[in-house]
């Protein structure tokens, strides 16, 4: 393999205790593309910072361009081409898109003044080169996590990238963004020989783009190979030791029984319209639609987060008055949003901290003290059902990977026992393995009698979890589908249809 | 069109012009030389400080301490100059306050920069440790009988309009702003070192891996403040003909309120000089003139903090409508 851009060889890291990898190599060729997949925990963005030289690995060869680095700081990664785009893309939200691009060049040049017709002049420049076209004069602030991307992109391209690596860059995409992001990337690829390496947890997308997979399972390299190599059970089987079958999930809902939730002629801002539906206990309902087609808005609704301006929610019955989440909560529903990570955890807290602390209240012994040991059952009855991948739920949340801080959100929600559950994208970012038990817990726990809305665009997940999918268009249920007679791709047809 | 009236900018001038009408149509004196004059002088202090209260904000910073700096500054240099040189000029009298005030401010830096501490804990500290020191160590009784360049700066006047009653007149200090002002444009819109500064309050990850060296830019900024507080604190006492250890101490508030009046975000990365500008009027002429119609004094405060309320509130109101409803869901 002569082509080789970078080899690892043997690379392991610990930390304090916790061996993120151990003995992992991978090879990343010239101007191909590859992907790098493994369930949560097993190390991939520990392995990403290592090649972009934030972490220093404790044992193995680092050999770039033929040359073997002993150690290697981010400034010498960057020297050799690697340019990696984190997820938070360290943009400036308060600058302008044209600012955002230039600013690196400006710094590393060493100026005192800044010209600016030569900051647009450089933007300009570096956007014509991955050619797209986003305004240069708005704030980054202000622009799609799409356009963010490739601003980073072109940001990275102006650095004179060898290697583009980008971890789960399309977790926050729509199809379209996630078509015209590929599109881009093939261009650089083809035209100036850059090579990347993505994460990603979508298997699909894995099969669709790569040339080359790496596969890791706890820290070590399973399997490394050509895409033709693969299939999707070999994927899974390689990353988790194991294969899935999924099954639908069965329930008849108890028509006697009176509807959980029942919604009627709901019309709330910004854009819902004349909603009804009714969701019974024991039952999965999948919300699905186009973004902007008013999911997300459905759910902030239910949850007391958007004005309601007509209409009648009922609970057991009973009419309710949604006025704020306190009021949504206090009936009984609960909501994991989409935006997880920047919307439910304390990072610097414990794992246990941030389980509990939606139910401390109830985990008070006799004398109005919590109660320690109730507490810690709790903790761990949840980092057990959620599988969790932590040495000690005392640890700090932020020493977790993307995956298991997820499930942490989710655990602190469950834990409050909600008799409606709303769940927007509750399976984002998580490995198929984990996807799997996620999707038995949520049928658990309808089993036991919660009602669950899911919030997906993930057709599959639906089908396998739900027994009725409510399709959305433009701010109002457009169909009530039954999982069981349709398919994939009737769904997919129908959500783009006009 | 929409952009401009999005901007905090053009809030804070509409606001302005509508509390002048209010004003002026029920008090016909609002509308003469003398007052705009008299609003001008009385902005200078404020403005200046605002200066330097706005780049801290920029920054994703905040300080208190200024006003402690800007009042030590001014107490110490006229017991220096009463003591060694009663017959220096005025700008001998600048430039010891200036230094005074920045090596103030190195201290701000020093915690901030290095410790990592936050701003507002460091400065709550340094703003009564440098009060107290100054009235304990320094001196707590008033000085009427200040070196003679101050009397005489405190009587210069540039421009003098005859007025029905006596004479307008318009003090040469309002240069000084303008000056700082136009220092302080063209410090954050065309310098490498301000731009590090909105970049800092913007992201501060992102400004360390854009290779900005952060520790560099603090010391900068609460350097740069405490030499600003430094003279603002002189002309504060220059205007005033006297050096009191218990003056200026207390208009933190109003300085910052001007400045976040003025379109600063106190999350940082946002703010502008003209912003800050008609922030100050805003606040200077709510102070002086609300009696014009009618206000009370005592009520004065509680219109300010009305206008705050507003000028600010509509902004992050129309900021949630256009569809960031973020905050609030992790805290329910
Ligand atoms: N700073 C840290 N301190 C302690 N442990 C850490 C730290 N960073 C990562 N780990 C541990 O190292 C392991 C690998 O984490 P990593 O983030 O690399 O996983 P990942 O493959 O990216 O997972 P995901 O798909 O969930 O993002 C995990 O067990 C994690 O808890
Ligand atoms: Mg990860």
């Amino acid at each position: 393999m002569t082509n080789a851009f970078l080899r690892l060889t043997g690379i392991s890291k610990s930390f304090a205790g916790v061996q993120a990898l151990r003995d992992v190599d991978l090879t990343i060729e010239r101007g191909r593309v590859h992907c790098l997949v493994g369930e949560n925990g097993s190390g991939k963005s520990t392995l990403i910072k290592i090649i972009a030289g934030v972490y220093q690995r404790d044992t193995g060869e680092y050999v770039i361009d033929g040359k073997n680095l002993a150690r290697l700081q981010p400034i010498d990664a960057i020297r050799e081409g690697v340019q990696v785009i984190y997820q938070d893309f360290s943009l400036f939200p308060n600058l302008t898109v044209a600012e955002n691009i230039a600013l690196n060049e400006e710094v590393a040049e060493g100026r005192r003044w800044v010209n600016w017709q030569q900051v647009r002049n450089v933007a300009a420049d570096a956007l014509a080169q991955i050619e797209v076209n986003i305004p240069l004069d708005v704030t980054v602030g202000e622009v799609s996590v799409a356009n963010k991307q490739l601003i980073a992109v072109a940001k990275a391209m102006r650095q004179n990238a060898r290697l583009i690596i980008m971890d789960e860059p399309t977790t926050a995409l729509t199809e379209r963004e996630i078509r015209a992001l590929f599109s881009v990337l093939r261009k650089l690829q083809e035209r100036d020989g850059v090579a990347f390496l993505f994460v990603s947890h979508k298997l699909d997308e894995v099969l669709s783009i790569s040339e080359k997979i790496i596969v890791i399972r706890n820290g070590k390299t399973v399997s490394e190979g050509e895409r033709d190599e693969y299939d999707r059970a070999r994927l899974v089987y390689d990353m988790t030791g194991h294969s899935i079958t999924e099954k639908s999930y069965d329930f008849e809902p108890d028509l006697s029984q009176p509807p959980l939730l029942k919604v009627e002629n709901l019309n709330a801002e910004p854009m819902l319209n004349d909603i009804n539906f009714e969701l019974r206990a024991g039952e999965i309902v999948g919300v699905t639609g186009l973004l902007g087609s008013g999911r997300t808005e459905l759910a902030l609704a239910l949850y007391g987060m958007q004005p309601i301006k007509s209409g009648r929610i009922t609970i057991d019955q009973k009419p309710v008055d949604l006025r704020s989440n306190r009021d949504a909560i206090a009936h009984g529903i609960g909501y994991v949003p989409e935006d997880r990570l920047s919307e439910g955890l304390f990072l610097e807290q414990s794992i246990a901290k941030n389980v509990v602390v939606r139910t401390i209240e109830s985990l008070r012994g006799s004398l109005g003290l919590t109660d320690p040991a109730k507490i810690s059952g709790q903790v761990s009855q949840w980092v057990d059902a959620l599988r969790i991948k932590t040495a000690d739920p005392a640890l700090p949340v932020n020493t977790l990977s993307g995956g298991n801080q997820q499930r942490v959100v989710l655990a602190k929600w469950l834990a409050s026992n909600p008799k409606v559950m709303i769940l927007n994208g509750p399976t984002v970012g998580v490995d198929v393995g984990s996807k799997e038990e996620l999707h038995n817990l949520m049928k658990k726990l309808a089993g036991e009698g919660m009602g669950l809305l899911v919030i997906s665009d993930d057709i599959p997940e639906l089908l396998g979890t739900c027994n009725r999918i409510l399709l959305m268009r433009n701010g109002t249920i457009v169909e009530e589908i039954n999982t069981k007679e349709t398919n994939e791709n009737k769904i997919s047809s129908k959500l783009i249809e006009d | 069109m929409k952009r401009l009236l999005r901007r905090n900018e053009t809030l804070v001038a509409i606001t302005l012009v509508v509390l002048c009408l209010v004003i002026g149509l029920n008090n016909p004196t609002f509308f003469t030389v003398g007052t705009v004059f008299t609003l001008l002088r009385g902005s200078i202090v404020t403005g200046i400080f605002a200066m330097g209260v706005l780049i801290v904000i920029i920054s994703g910073g905040i300080d208190v301490s200024f006003t402690a700096i800007g009042v030590f500054a001014l107490y110490s240099t006229v017991k220096l100059m009463l003591a060694y040189a009663p017959d220096a000029s005025i700008w001998v009298a600048f430039s010891i306050a200036g230094l005074i005030g920045l090596g103030l401010g190195l201290i701000n830096a020093f915690f901030i920069a290095k410790f990592k501490l936050p701003t507002l804990i460091v400065t709550l500290g340094t703003l009564s440790m440098f009060h107290g020191f100054l009235l304990f160590a320094i001196g707590n009784q008033i000085i009427r009988d200040v070196p003679p360049a101050l009397t005489e700066f405190a009587r210069a006047t540039v421009i003098e309009i005859p007025q029905a009653r006596g004479t307008a007149n318009l003090h040469p200090a309002v240069f000084l702003l303008v000056a700082v002002a136009i220092l302080m444009w063209i410090l954050l819109r065309y310098t490498m070192l301000g731009r590090g500064i909105y970049a800092l309050g913007g992201a501060p990850e992102a400004a360390e891996r854009a290779g900005f060296n952060v520790t560099r830019i603090q010391y900068f900024i609460y350097g740069f403040v405490g030499l600003l507080s430094g003279v603002a604190g002189m002309t504060f006492g220059g205007l005033a003909r006297q050096a009191n250890p218990q003056d200026i101490v207390g208009m933190e508030l109003n300085v910052i309120a001007a400045v976040v009046l003025g379109g600063a975000y106190l999350t940082g990365g946002r703010g502008t000089v003209i912003g800050t500008l008609l922030g100050v009027i805003l606040v200077v002429i709510a102070n002086n003139s609300l009696i014009l119609i009618g206000v009370p004094t005592v009520w004065q405060r509680v219109v300010i903090g009305l206008i705050i309320l507003i000028g600010t509130g509509i902004p992050a109101i129309q900021e949630r409508r256009a569809g960031k409803i973020t905050s609030g869901l992790a805290e329910a």
